[in-house]
């Protein structure tokens, strides 16, 4: 019986900062969400207009679906070419190439993703990186300011998050290989598998649990982002770059609907429960 | 082999394309910084004159000194209670497994998933109402409270695969089992406890949404607020805002290349238990 007391006073301190510093704060976004509230004067009880809106509004509507459009740039690109740069390079994972290339592909992940937007926002302006690279190709009819424009700042600000999180999904990948028996690759190869048969046959079911944990990673990165948004683009030209992370920051502080922003929220919350709990529960190993 | 051979070449060509597109914004950076101030230079090119005052003045203009004592300062004020705490609740969770503690366990497990933006506006209203906005304290305490789910998954992890010898022998009373988690379960621990303790520095010297949320003064905030602060003021002056950015990064690449092995190996399995 004291062992149960015990064991709980052992956990209470975290209990509290995490009932004092998220779960009341959750509470209130959840009660915030049913009001119309400019976060100063007195608030109405709306019910769930808030949450019809997310729907009915261009802005908000938009803005959820730019963050699905981001999971192909921060999730399925360095998901497929971490497999695809990875398989590659598996055989030479203990040269000293491959231990000096590590550190380096890591940076990107080591540096706050704030840096990470003030240098992309340079390499993608009118007179950047980007552009001087396609000029000395013959494409200068291509060249623009790639984060003012309508159609190419999403996926621009998605190159962002691509460059962010390639490395580390190679890295975690990489890892997962390098955890295969060889002779399974041998007895591959014996029976006459090349690269393409030996990659589907043999990797890719072996790294199911380090796919899971790649794409719930960048899944979240992608769906939450707000970070390289803020730097960037801030929303827009327009809406074009309109994220919920960022919508949610600006409907609170700025339009001053703290009631509205609380609903998307709130959705942002379902929306990345509904993406996360499918993926954990197909690529778990089934032993807990 | 000459298959093999040739996957090798393959691999090494891969590599090292790979790096270049890693480190590549990082010498556009470098050479635009030494362009002089107030200019637009292009992508990567070199300047006649670098002017290697700019670094100089970035300095001073973001007062870096000051800016660096105020990460510490949030460093300080975060990671060793979270890592205590964490350490505590993780042991109870692992090793005690009380009556109940699914439920508890569960709840911060959910909180894994939380994007920041979702109390986002509560706690600058609770903040505001504590007195507290505008301080380093406004960033600390939501941020322990933030990295608990987190925390106490990897500590569990440690302490589940730990036998359960201290906890079974009967009897135990609660001030042996404070002493023997202390003189006996965290000393195990350490090798867990240090790759937690590299993660929450480097999820707090990066933590950028709070900061900026709830601290207006640059100097009170940690080094990824203070630099979308001097993007702010220095946006339009390419060469000295990339002056700025290199020397804010300049301390967390320096502690990365000294410690890279630890990093990765933090990284890569923070992530795989996350």
């Amino acid at each position: 019986m004291a062992q149960h007391l015990v064991g709980w006073l052992f956990a209470a301190p975290a209990i509290a900062f995490y009932v004092a510093f998220v779960i009341i704060p959750l509470l209130h976004t959840l009660q915030y969400s049913l009001y119309r509230w400019d976060g100063i004067g007195p608030s109405t009880y709306v019910g769930l207009q808030n949450y019809a809106h997310l729907f009915s509004n261009s802005t908000l509507l938009k803005s959820i679906l730019n963050a699905l459009k981001l999971i192909v740039f921060f999730s399925v690109i360095p998901v497929a070419l971490g497999l695809l740069i990875a398989s590659t390079i598996r055989r030479i994972a203990a040269s000293r190439l491959a231990g000096f290339a590590r550190v380096i592909i890591f940076i990107p992940q080591v540096i706050p993703l704030v840096a990470a937007g003030i240098i992309w926002s340079w390499l993608l302006a009118s007179n950047g990186l980007v552009n001087q690279v396609l000029a000395a190709f013959g494409l200068k009819h291509v060249t623009r300011a790639w984060l003012g424009d309508f159609t190419f700042a999403l996926p621009s600000v998605g190159v962002i998050g691509a460059w962010v999180l390639l490395g580390l999904c190679t890295l975690l990948l990489l890892a997962g290989m390098t955890k295969i028996d060889p002779e399974i690759y041998e007895a591959a190869r014996l029976d006459g598998a090349g690269p393409v048969r030996e990659f589907f046959a043999v990797t890719l079911p072996a790294l199911r649990q380090e796919i899971g944990v790649c794409v719930t990673v960048t899944v979240i990165a992608a769906l939450a982002s707000f970070d390289i948004i803020y730097i960037s683009t801030q929303g827009g030209p327009g809406n074009a770059t309109m994220v919920p992370g960022y919508a949610i920051y600006y409907l609170a502080f700025f339009q001053r609907e703290v009631g509205q922003a609380s609903a998307l929220a709130v959705g942002l919350m379902i929306l990345v429960l509904l993406f996360i709990l499918p993926i954990q529960w197909l690529t778990r190993e089934r032993k807990r | 082999m000459i298959l093999g051979r040739r996957e090798s070449l393959t691999g090494r060509v891969l590599l090292i394309i790979l790096m270049v597109v890693t480190l590549v914004p990082f010498v556009s950076l470098f050479v635009t910084a030494l362009h002089e101030s107030g200019t637009y230079p292009t992508g990567i090119s070199w300047p006649a004159r670098p002017h290697w005052g700019n670094f100089v003045e970035a300095f001073r203009a973001a007062d870096m000194g000051r800016l660096l004592a105020s990460s510490l300062l949030i460093e300080l004020g975060v990671v060793p209670v979270s890592l205590a705490i964490g350490t505590m609740a993780g042991f109870a969770f692992g090793q005690v497994r009380m009556r109940g503690y699914q439920f508890a366990y569960f709840a911060f497990v959910l909180g894994l998933t939380l994007p920041y933006e979702a109390i986002l506006y509560p706690l600058y209203y609770q903040m505001r109402s504590l007195g507290l906005l505008n301080t380093r304290w406004a960033i600390i305490l939501p941020l322990i409270a933030l990295f608990m789910p987190f925390s106490i998954f990897w500590m569990r992890a440690h302490f589940v695969n730990v036998p359960r010898d201290i906890v079974e022998a009967a009897r135990i009373d609660g001030a042996n089992m404070w002493q023997s988690f202390w003189r006996v379960q965290v000393p195990l621990a350490m090798p867990a406890i240090s790759s937690l303790a590299i993660l929450l520095f480097l999820w707090t010297w990066n933590q950028f949404l709070l900061a900026i949320v709830l601290v207006d003064d640059p100097l009170k905030r940690t080094m990824a607020g203070a630099l979308g602060a001097f993007q702010g003021h220095y946006g339009t002056d390419i060469p000295l805002l990339c002056a700025g950015s290199l020397l804010i990064l300049t301390p967390t690449l320096v502690v990365y290349l000294i410690f890279h092995r630890r990093f990765s190996t933090a990284l890569l399995q923070g992530a795989v238990k996350g």
